[in-house]
């Protein structure tokens, strides 16, 4: 089991939620966060004075899924999400070590 | 026969119907036209001062608009009680000093707490106080946005006060006390100021500029070398909306400024549409221009421009005239709220370039694009009154809050200032269930 949190430009939410579905990945948590990388924020005028914008809003999207459905998910969340621009945002990979749908107690597998 | 019986019914009927009165005489029909035209008279005044009372809201949201969301609380409490405040002052003091007879035509003596009305006497007195207080309110409530963010609670209180009781007023009395009862030496001199340019948005913008002056800049307003950051407002489509409803309210302040219903207030209406409308395209493409994008702040702060440029000159001007006067309001704003930025005065919503400086513009354009002809002495007479407004509302002001600052003090602490002015002054948030920075 992984959890793959993306963090992606708030415009591409709605084709990534779309993209994902088709591929049947069935529910994702989405959060409104800010942030910057190599894009370092950038410039807005303001009653002529030029100000910075450090912290860029993003939208941060995470899943949980089973192994084998990694490279695939990926891959669908970068042709969705990609703009060729810098500030497309980063995916990150982590180990889930157990799940539990609290409804009902199921555990792992049967839980995602 | 049949025609006699139908001449006699058209001389009778009349004169039936008119049985119980006295038949009606050339006098008489002139006084009941007399009479219309002043019931007409108090009805556009109170229609007018109701609209002018509205810019408080105008005002409120603009410059709530222009700042941040911890301040949101104190600027809406400001604007509530300089005019709440100001109305009190102004029946009790102010209107006299204004309107009331005098001797040596610098202020009045009489009028104090509306003391020129009895219960069975003109009642035109209370439609044109009604007027004025909103008048008076206008120039205290131009500060507010100015001084705004990191200004004390109580020693704004103080302020509004004193300018509702005695800067306003005194000033007035001296182009407008012969309105009612007063006679002021500027107006003597031939001094053109139809609706307030300089009466109001001078006396306002220049207090203004004091009250910035003495409390300094806001926390981050400068950096370490000078340079000057934008500290952007948490709501322009709330100040847009305020700068429509100032738009509307000023259909009641330039052409209610003639507190008779008649054939004047078309142009007036016209001229004060047309100078706003050139000043918002004009702040456009200066912004657009300077900055390489047209300015949503700058264009909403140019309609206001042409708005206070034309209020002097709205009633002696011509439609086209006024059209170059709101152009010249709308390049001028932006040149002085740039201006302003760059000398280190911190006016986060252009109030001392809005109203004090196109105040000054909208007098001296008055004279320039009078229809009746320009001569050099009617400039030489606009330009005093340009200069006693600057001189009278600026040193009255920033007398009046150097001394608060060195007494209770004028501005928050620091800590108090980074925490928001909304918490500190008045413990409440404006937007509760939202986090503000």
């Amino acid at each position: 089991m992984k959890k793959i949190e993306a963090i992606i430009k708030p415009f591409k939410l709605d084709a990534l939620k779309d993209a994902l579905h088709n591929i049947g990945v069935t529910g994702m948590t989405v959060s409104e966060v800010k942030g910057f990388g190599r894009q370092k924020g950038h410039t807005e005028i303001y009653r002529g004075a030029e100000y910075n914008v450090d912290f860029i809003p993003k939208v941060k999207v995470e899943l949980v899924l089973s192994s084998d459905m990694v490279d695939q998910v990926i891959t669908t969340i970068m042709e969705a999400t990609q703009t060729g621009k810098i500030g497309d945002g980063k995916i990150f990979v982590l180990p889930v070590d157990s799940i539990t749908r609290i409804r009902t107690g199921e555990k792992d597998k049967d839980a995602i | 026969m049949f025609k006699k019986i139908l001449l006699l019914a058209l001389i009778l009927v009349p004169s039936l119907a008119l049985a119980e009165d006295a038949p009606p005489t050339i006098a008489s029909n002139a006084d009941a036209i007399a009479l219309v035209q002043e019931h007409a008279n108090y009805l556009w005044t109170l229609i007018a001062a109701a609209l002018v009372f509205f810019m408080q809201a105008g005002f409120a949201m603009v410059e709530s608009g222009f700042t941040r969301a911890k301040s949101a609380v104190n600027i809406m409490m400001k604007n509530l009680m300089d005019f709440s405040m100001g109305s009190i002052f102004f029946w009790a003091i102010g209107f006299g000093l204004m309107f009331g007879t005098t001797n040596t035509g610098w202020f009045g003596t009489t009028d104090f707490f509306l003391s020129g009305w009895t219960p069975d006497g003109d009642p035109w007195i209370l439609a044109f106080w009604m007027f004025q207080c909103v008048f008076a309110a206008t120039a205290a409530t131009i500060v507010s946005g100015a001084v705004a963010e990191r200004v004390k609670f109580n020693g704004y209180l103080i302020y509004s006060a004193v300018l509702c009781a005695f800067i306003y007023p005194i000033f007035g009395s001296w182009a407008w006390g012969s309105l009612l009862n007063g006679n002021g030496w500027l107006e003597g001199l031939g001094f053109i100021d139809f609706a307030g340019s300089t009466v109001v948005h001078s006396i306002g913008g220049w207090a203004a500029l004091a009250g910035a002056m003495v409390l300094g800049p806001r926390i981050g307003k400068y950096g370490p070398k000078g340079e000057v950051r934008a500290i952007p407002g948490h709501n322009i489509p709330m100040a847009a909306i305020g700068v429509f409803i100032l738009w509307l309210g000023w259909f009641g302040f330039n052409p209610g400024s003639t507190t008779t219903a008649d054939k004047s207030i078309a142009m007036i209406f016209v001229n004060t549409n047309l100078s706003a409308a050139a000043g918002a395209v004009a702040a456009m493409f200066t912004s657009w221009f300077i900055f390489k994008k047209p300015d949503i702040g700058m264009s909403l702060n140019g309609a206001l421009a042409g708005l206070v440029g034309i209020t002097a000159g709205c009633a002696n001007v011509s439609p086209s005239s006024s059209l170059v006067i709101g152009l010249i309001s709308g390049v001028l704003v932006v040149l002085s709220v740039m201006l302003i930025d760059r000398v280190h005065i911190d006016d986060p919503v252009g109030a001392v370039s809005v109203h004090g400086v196109c105040g000054a513009w909208g007098t001296l354009a008055a004279g320039l694009f009078n229809m009746e002809g320009v001569t050099a002495k009617i400039i030489t007479t606009q330009v005093i009154g340009i200069g006693a407004a600057f001189i009278w509302s600026f040193g009255c002001a920033y007398i009046l809050f150097k001394l608060i600052h060195l007494t209770i003090g004028l501005r928050i602490s620091e800590e108090e200032e980074l925490i928001g002015v909304d918490i500190a002054e008045h413990g409440a948030h404006a937007y509760n269930d939202f986090v503000t920075k």
